[in-house]
């Protein structure tokens, strides 16, 4: 099949970005949409001019390195899938395809279809770790945890930090990451020690990172290619609620 | 080169213990004045930071990606084995021990493995305390489940994500550090090179892949824990940014690097599907529990699957192994499937024909659709995403791809290659897994390095060298840094005609064809002397396009490839250099009647550890011997 | 490579009154005495369907304790400008946070009630402004009575225009309803596996049942249900 893309092109942060329109042509099916990429790079080269650079690294849609917004879609028409995973044959001949970055004020454009995420690891240094000094810690059936609160830790575990929520929402807000990594360690008993401390904290730098604000619209629910689920955000809302109501005694706890 | 394994003696379950005890301390006041590099922030880097940031030492950790969360430990499914003995079946330490030294073939150094097995219990505990949200019963107690054909329930596991899992666990202890100031990360680096002064690794050079900055980063030990060097084969498991840079370089700089030619098959990933592939993905093993493995009698039978009638498919394993049938191990079931598609017998309709069938017909007729759905329901949905048919209807098509590597640089029992101060963890190392690893063995590896035994090993080597005020204005430094903006203006100066993968796909091609599955004496000769040529041309006719100062994705990508020119080549060298078959080198010339490997412990019951000598001079051979006073060496046989 | 400071957990950099969440609580409890409010609101004015008298009475009633209608009227105001300032605050961090949009967007999930809460809900305040203004102070109404509710609504909506634009209106009122009554559930920190579908049902049957029960007074006085008591001719 033959496709037309239409990609943004920006040399760097600082340059401005245009779209740019290519062809790519004999795209077999069973290519994924990344190897379409890589296929129109070669070509790119080969003519002497610069590939199309976007991120991406296992290929299996677990390391969170790829995503791009495919049509007005982060990671592209088919759900629960990074766009690693999304294979050609989901589209058919002579589609015309736009190709753009992760679009928000926290996730600035490095190059093409590149963005910096590195707010997302400073949410997560403010709070979204359970403290056990390795060695410390007591033996692993100690406290039983029942199956489901366990499933359910999983469930929002299962996030892969890769932006596609932050893409998707209308506000740029990164409530489900954040709702995420706050559910998984706050359903768990080991992580109710600083559960208080990390409400306050992740979502403070959530504030600082200049997301948005959720507004309740799940376009983030949508995309996320883990199908994690709002609820999380609800558990955020209500754990970052609560803490505050207990601030006071919570900085007191903590030395402050 | 003298090769000093610092092995304790004595009875092999205190010899850690005493070896601890012996070990100098770092006095906790004076930790913090001592600067410790981590390069890789897998499992194995990121604990190890996470716990060296935890004791005081001012550690800064480098990764190429993003983020230390992508680092390739990720994509591990089936789980981490532990010597729990939760279930009852009789599972110990010792029997851990025993089993992966076994099945490593005799080629690992049983003081290691015994410790490994040791923290293997450890592991698990500390995961949990971090919410490693770990699989369990409905009584809330940790569930297991058996893995690799050992005969013990003992992997733990989180879904299909249990790297995953681990890897966010220990990413958020190194981010915890971070937030303290102990840990400085440094992502979207590149280490190009290791630092040498009076004979001992004090910093790296890197790239910044933003910025194009070449920088100097001075300390007083340098950790390398950059994973393995399974992309050589071009097509793998591995992520696509996996490289083997970061050890090359120390191996050129003068770290030995052992059993380079020590890989690991995969006997169950999707075939390749055309020549544009990028890479491969791994099928969890379990589906051999329940599929069954066949090719078409005839050669060049291109019929579809289901046109072929019973009396005309050969259950080839079943056929050769009437005890084990489809469930042989991992190396023995890779040989029997590449063995059936060189007598043209593939399954499959494109040309090459690289695969075989996986068939669940049976066990759906037998246990009905649903059970096979509620056992294997997410794998088969991985299938259909990549491969487009239906398992449920069709046979899946598989087919061996490399996924680990058993050797890497050597190191002795605290870790520390062979340069002094430079330590190497994980897949990185050639530490314990022997000639083959067994099944969720790498997971319990790479934390057992970076959670259990840098700690103290870090300390007994900083003790003894106290941090003297060196500067990134020292000659060595100023050399290195001139070394890696030559290689890299190099580069980007030839401007050929070929692309950077076209180089890449070749190359892998080679070492699959002649160091995958099986090997002999006149192919991996052959392929030293293509690799040579193909190294040279490399060199000459290559298109970097782009600049130096910007992010260059060909350019790294260019750089990495020229090293694993230079590996391959050792590769070859040390398969031949091995005259016999064990675990993951199966050597055709050494094979028993009926095909089976053939080890040889009178002449090679050693550890390969190759000496870089200069380019252009033959690498020099020390062997480590190898000594196994608790497992007595024995034949494996699955017939 | 880490150009913001880090709080480390004790949340010390954001005071709560600035974060996102307490605002979007306060929009969550605003909205829900404002829910009050048109529930009660429809109640009162479904009484039309009973007769001038019932309604007329029951208008008296409400003026009848003007303390507590001043109280009444305080706590509305101070809810409308509180749901009011907030939405632009959050609406000013929200413009910030996506400088660059997208050449493509294409919505996959969200329902077109939730995606237009910003357009739905001006338009509401400037209706409201309209409707006091028609029949609480009676500036823009051509017979107003003070006494006469019944009256001024079935002559007021006697104009096409303004009945037509009282439906467009409560329809938009309705849209905002019908995502504002679950969503403050989830801004409150509130969500079940089982109950919050349920609770999304509800607010979209509230959706309905509001635009219903609003629309069918200026609908029944165009198509003549409702008609001006003889008497009063």
């Amino acid at each position: 099949m033959n496709l037309t893309l239409h990609v943004w092109r920006q040399k760097n942060s600082g340059a401005p970005g245009s779209m740019e329109r290519y062809a790519a042509n004999d795209v077999n099916p069973d290519m994924s949409f990344l190897e379409m990429l890589d296929v129109v790079n070669e070509g790119l080269i080969t003519a002497g001019k610069e590939p199309i650079a976007f991120e991406h690294d296992c290929r299996e849609g677990i390391c969170g390195s790829c995503g791009f917004v495919i049509n007005g879609i982060p990671h592209g028409p088919n759900k629960g899938t990074t766009v690693c995973q999304l294979h050609m044959r989901y589209f058919k001949d002579g589609d015309e395809l736009f190709l753009e970055p992760w679009r928000a004020k926290a996730f600035p454009v490095m190059k093409d279809l590149v963005v910096d995420r590195s707010a997302f690891d400073r949410i997560i240094a403010s709070g979204g770790y359970i403290t056990a000094r390795t060695g410390s810690t007591q033996d692993a059936n100690t406290i039983p945890i029942p199956k489901g609160v366990a499933d359910s830790a999983m469930d929002a575990a299962a996030c892969i930090g890769c932006g596609a929520c932050v893409a998707a929402c209308p506000n740029a807000a990164a409530a489900l990451f954040t709702g995420a990594k706050i559910s998984h360690l706050g359903l768990l008993p080991q992580g109710q020690a600083e559960r208080d401390r990390r409400a306050l904290g992740m979502v403070a730098q959530v504030n600082a990172e200049m997301f948005g604000a959720c507004t309740n619209v799940a376009e983030c629910e949508a995309v996320c290619p883990k199908g994690i689920s709002v609820e999380v955000i609800a558990r955020m809302n209500a754990d970052y609620l609560k803490a505050s109501w207990k601030d006071r005694g919570a900085r007191k706890e903590s030395g402050e | 080169m003298k090769l000093d394994s610092r092995v304790p003696q004595g009875p092999i379950e205190t010899a850690w213990d005493n070896a601890r005890f012996s070990m100098k301390l770092v006095n906790p006041a004076n930790k913090r004045r001592f600067n410790v590099i981590v390069v890789g922030s897998g499992l194995a880097g990121a604990s190890a930071a996470a716990s060296l940031g935890e004791l005081g030492y001012n550690v800064k950790c480098f990764c190429f990606q993003d983020s230390p969360r992508r680092a390739h430990s990720i994509a591990a499914q089936g789980g981490i084995n532990a010597a729990k003995n939760y279930q009852n079946d009789g599972d110990s330490i010792y029997r851990l021990f025993y089993d992966t030294v076994k099945g490593g073939d005799f080629r690992a150094r049983e003081y290691n493995v015994y410790r490994l097995a040791q923290n293997s219990v450890k592991i698990i505990d500390q995961c949990v305390a971090q919410g490693v949200p770990f699989a369990r019963e409905y009584g809330g107690l940790l569930a297991n489940r058996s893995f690799g054909g050992a005969q013990v329930s003992r992997t733990f596991y989180a879904r299909g994500q249990t790297g995953q899992q681990l890897l966010i666990g220990a990413y958020q202890a190194l981010e915890a550090q971070v937030a303290t100031g102990r840990v400085t990360m440094v992502p979207r680096t590149e280490m190009l090179d290791v630092v040498i002064v009076d004979g001992k690794a004090r910093g790296i050079i890197t790239r910044n892949l933003v910025t194009g900055q070449i920088e100097s980063h001075v300390a007083d030990a340098v950790v390398l824990a950059t994973g393995g060097y399974g992309n050589v084969f071009y097509l793998s498991t591995n992520a696509k940014g996996s490289n083997c840079t970061a050890i090359w370089r120390a191996h050129k700089k003068g770290a030995a690097f052992g059993n380079p030619c020590f890989t690991q098959i995969h006997p169950t990933c999707i075939p390749v599907s055309g020549e544009y592939q990028s890479k491969l993905t791994l099928m969890s093993e379990s589906l051999r529990n329940d599929g069954r493995i066949w090719v078409p009698k005839k050669a060049g039978d291109k019929r579809n699957p289901g046109q072929i009638p019973e009396d005309e498919r050969d259950y080839y394993l079943e056929r050769r192994y009437p005890s084990f049938g489809n469930l042989v191990p991992r190396d023995v079931a890779s040989r029997a499937a590449k063995a059936v598609c060189d007598e043209g017998r593939g399954a499959g309709s494109g040309e090459t024909a690289l695969g075989v069938y996986l068939d669940f017909a049976e066990s759906i007729n037998r246990l009905g659709r649903s059970t096979i759905e509620e056992r294997y329901g997410n794998l088969f949905e991985m299938y259909e995403r990549i491969a487009g048919e239906d398992p449920y209807k069709v046979p899946m098509r598989i087919y061996p791809a490399i996924h680990y590597t058993m050797g890497g640089l050597w190191v002795d029992y605290e870790l520390m290659s062979s340069i002094p101060g430079m330590f190497v963890l994980g897949e990185a190392n050639f530490s314990d897994h022997g000639a083959n690893r067994l099944g969720a063995s790498a997971l319990m590896q790479g934390l057992s390095d970076g959670y259990f035994i840098i700690p103290y090993t870090l300390g007994n080597y900083l003790a003894s060298n106290k941090p003297d005020g060196l500067k990134t204005n020292a000659p060595e430094f100023t050399a290195a840094v001139a070394g890696v903006a030559d290689r890299t203006k190099q580069l980007l100066s030839i401007k050929g005609k070929r692309t950077v993968s076209s180089f890449h796909r070749e190359l892998g091609k080679i070492i699959w064809d002649r160091c995958g599955m099986a090997r002999n004496a006149e192919g991996l000769r052959g392929a030293i002397s293509e690799v040579r040529a193909l190294r040279q041309e490399f060199w000459k006719d290559v298109n970097v396009p782009g600049s130096e100062g910007e992010i260059n994705q060909q350019l790294e990508n260019a750089g990495r490839v020229a090293d694993f020119f230079e590996l391959g080549e050792l590769m070859c060298l040390d398969a031949l250099e091995r005259n016999e078959s064990c675990g993951g080198h199966f050597r055709e010339e050494y094979q028993t009647p009926d095909g089976e490997a053939m080890r040889d412990d009178d002449h090679y019951q050693y550890v390969s550890a190759w000496e870089y000598k200069g380019e252009g001079v033959a690498p020099e051979l020390n062997k480590e011997p190898l000594d196994f006073a608790y497992v007595h060496p024995a034949q494996r046989s699955y017939k | 490579m880490s150009p913001t400071a880090i709080s480390g957990g004790s949340g010390g950099t954001l005071r709560f009154l600035e974060s996102t969440i307490f605002k979007k609580a306060v929009m969550a409890l605003t909205g829900a005495i404002l829910f009050g409010f048109v529930s009660g609101h429809l109640l009162g004015n479904l009484q039309i369907f009973l007769g001038p008298d019932r309604l007329n009475e029951y208008a008296a009633f409400l003026k009848s304790n003007m303390e507590v209608l001043w109280i009444a009227r305080t706590v509305l105001l101070l809810s409308v400008t509180a749901h009011i300032v907030t939405t632009v605050q959050l609406m000013r961090i929200n413009q910030t946070a996506r400088p660059v949009g997208y050449a493509k967007k294409n919505n996959s999930h969200s329902t077109l009630a939730s995606r237009t809460m910003y357009y739905s809900g001006p338009m509401v305040a400037a209706f409201v402004v309209y409707h006091l203004l028609h029949f609480t102070t009676g500036t823009l109404h051509p017979e107003f009575s003070p006494v006469d509710v019944y009256s001024n609504v079935v002559v007021g909506f006697q104009r096409l225009p303004v009945a037509i634009s009282y439906i467009v209106a409560v329809g938009l009122l309705c849209l905002h309803l019908s995502h504002g009554v679950s969503s403050l559930f989830q801004s409150l920190g509130f969500s079940h596996p089982q109950h919050t579908p349920r609770i999304k049902a509800v607010a979209r049957l509230v959706g309905i049942l509001y635009f219903a029960g609003y629309a069918s007074i200026p609908a029944a006085v165009m198509l003549g249900i409702l008609r001006a008591p003889s008497v009063h001719l």
